[in-house]
């Protein structure tokens, strides 16, 4: 018997079923990246307990930052445009020149640093009115991260000679203690006007 | 002087198409690798703020979103146009939210609950009323790792 050649598939519609799939997946596809600004909140405190007044924390150690219900910003009591507001964060924590007015240096050795002065105690409290728009008050989170991490990435490329982020996480943990991140969401309150 | 012509049709040879579909096929397994569907209809309008200094969330299982701003076109009418909150397919009150992040722990896998992070993905121009709101809210399901949702900006 004579040989029979299979005969060749077709492969010429192949393309198109691949082409179908492609649109399919391009159309349905959100390329959109889980991205965010990563808070932790403070626990609730118990019903039964009254509200702790600000007692223990030494009034030099807070930093205070408000928005009000215009977005207008004002940060230890003077009005300020959010452009400062980064230079003068980073200030408040760093208090290089141990400035009276600025939050108490505490002596801390830290393995792999050394002995640094750090201000340990800072608290950098953010408070907000009701009428304040979200990406008002987005900016000024952003920027106190941003004086954070402005601040971890100098010490990083001081001491290690590269950034924080490509350091180890013991490293990253050390710079951390130097700069530990305290931004205090504070309670909900009612600035001015009666709700 | 001879010449010789074999044919007068040369002519161009035509392009073969044969690794058209693999090509095709690369590119599709690109999508259906990078791609993720959409878990939830938006019932809820909102473009979320820019930021520079932002984490990406890495694993999306510990993730639950909470979706604020208007109501979309078609349910301002039934739902007016104050800002709402959306968590998974419907509308939540936000004395319910405390419940519903609580309910929403209890399915996870129990090594996963303490993980869990909060996404609120929040319109630009919504008032923090209803974000302080929210926080309170998560504060007493004990949801205490959040991040706002935001898109990083372009340099100006």
């Amino acid at each position: 018997m004579s040989k029979r050649a299979v005969p060749e598939i077709n492969a010429s519609s192949m393309a198109d079923i691949s082409f179908l799939l492609l649109i399919f997946f391009l159309v349905t596809t959100s390329m959109a990246v889980n991205k965010g600004l990563t808070r932790k909140l403070p626990p609730p405190i118990p019903k039964d307990q009254p509200v702790p007044e600000q007692v223990d924390v030494n009034k030099r150690n807070v930093f205070v930052v408000l928005i009000n219900s215009q977005n207008q910003l004002m940060v230890q009591g003077k009005q300020m445009d959010i452009k400062e507001l980064r230079t003068k964060t980073k200030e408040f924590i760093k208090n290089e020149f141990n400035d009276v007015n600025l939050p108490v240096l505490t002596q801390v050795t830290i393995k792999s640093i050394g002995t640094v002065n750090v201000t340990k105690d800072h608290v950098i409290s953010l408070q907000n009115d009701r009428g304040t728009d979200y990406q008002a008050y987005l900016e000024v989170q952003n920027e106190l991260v941003a004086a954070y991490n402005e601040l971890r990435d100098e010490l990083a490329k001081e001491k290690f000679g590269t950034y924080f982020n490509n350091l180890e996480e013991e490293s990253q943990n050390a710079i951390q203690k130097v700069y530990p991140q305290k931004i205090s969401e504070a309670e909900p309150k009612n600035y001015g006007g009666v709700k | 002087m001879a010449k010789i012509r074999k044919d007068e049709k040369k002519g161009v040879p035509a392009i073969s198409t044969a690794s058209l579909p693999d090509i095709i096929f690369m590119l599709l397994f690109f999508f259906m690798a990078t791609t993720s569907m959409k878990e939830v209809t938006y019932m809820v309008r909102f473009s979320v703020p820019e930021a520079t200094e932002l984490t990406k969330l890495e694993k999306k299982t510990l993730v639950r979103y909470i979706y604020v701003g208007e109501p979309r076109m078609d349910l301002i009418k039934t739902h007016g146009t104050e800002s709402r909150i959306q968590i998974d397919d419907e509308f939540v009150d936000v004395n319910n939210i405390d419940q519903t992040i609580t309910l929403e722990r209890e399915s996870m896998n129990e090594a996963d609950q303490p993980k869990l992070i909060v996404s609120i993905k929040a319109d630009k121009e919504t008032k923090m009323g209803i974000i302080t709101d929210i926080k309170q809210e998560l504060r007493d399901a004990y949801a205490l790792k959040i991040s706002y949702a935001a898109v990083s900006k372009v340099n100006d």
